[in-house]
């Protein structure tokens, strides 16, 4: 026996017009490209470079915005010779580690680079270890904002 | 640099990618990373006041 969804209460008819006569199914043909694909793409994406999770679905500005602030940040870190944690010694060490690693691969770059301080000596590397660290933080958040646009949770 | 300016420069890129990530249209997303700059700055003018007195 066959049964056919359209007089089901599913989520796609409830939230159908009454008296419409849509056909629940596949979205991929009516989907925008930037909506197709890899679920996790975007995340993924965003979390290896700054903002570009939001420019595979085609955010150019907020692209540009989050990438540049937290691209600049980073810079910024370096610059005042911050501290670009290598191993976890101990429970700070991992926190440390874990917000570093949010940079994707400018963290990585920088690694093989050999940018960033090992000791903190002076007080600007204080605050330059501080601003590499969020900046990952910052970036792991842009990167969940675009697999949020990309499921729809968010506009 | 100052510690001033490391926090001015702090709260400015933050409050950008705050403004971005937590709301939705333009509109929302420029008042919110206002909001964000000024607590920001201000609370940490208020704690460094706070810090100073209470080292005194």
């Amino acid at each position: 026996m066959r049964y056919s969804q359209k007089c089901m209460a599913t989520e796609e008819n409830k939230n159908a017009a009454p008296g419409s006569d849509a056909q629940p199914g596949p979205k991929s043909a009516s989907q925008p490209a930037s909506q197709q694909g890899f679920v996790y793409l975007p995340l993924i994406v965003g979390w290896l470079v700054p903002g570009g999770g939001h420019f595979l679905l085609r955010k150019w500005g907020r692209g540009a915005l989050l990438g540049g602030s937290i691209l600049a940040m980073f810079a910024l870190g370096i610059a005042m010779q911050g501290k670009l944690y290598a191993g976890a010694h101990d429970i700070l060490d991992v926190l440390g580690l874990a917000g570093d690693l949010g940079n994707g691969l400018l963290y990585i770059v920088s690694r093989l680079a050999g940018w960033g301080a090992d000791q903190v000596m002076v007080t600007t590397a204080d605050y330059g270890t501080r601003f590499i660290v969020v900046a990952g933080l910052l970036n792991v958040i842009a990167a969940v904002d675009a697999h949020n646009l990309r499921t729809g949770r968010k506009s | 640099m100052t510690h001033f300016a490391a926090v001015v420069l702090f709260a400015f890129f933050a409050s950008i990618v705050f403004g971005i990530t937590q709301r939705e249209t333009p509109r929302r997303m420029i008042r919110y990373g206002i909001y964000c700059f000024v607590l920001f700055v201000a609370s940490a003018i208020v704690l460094s006041w706070v810090m100073f007195l209470i080292a005194r």
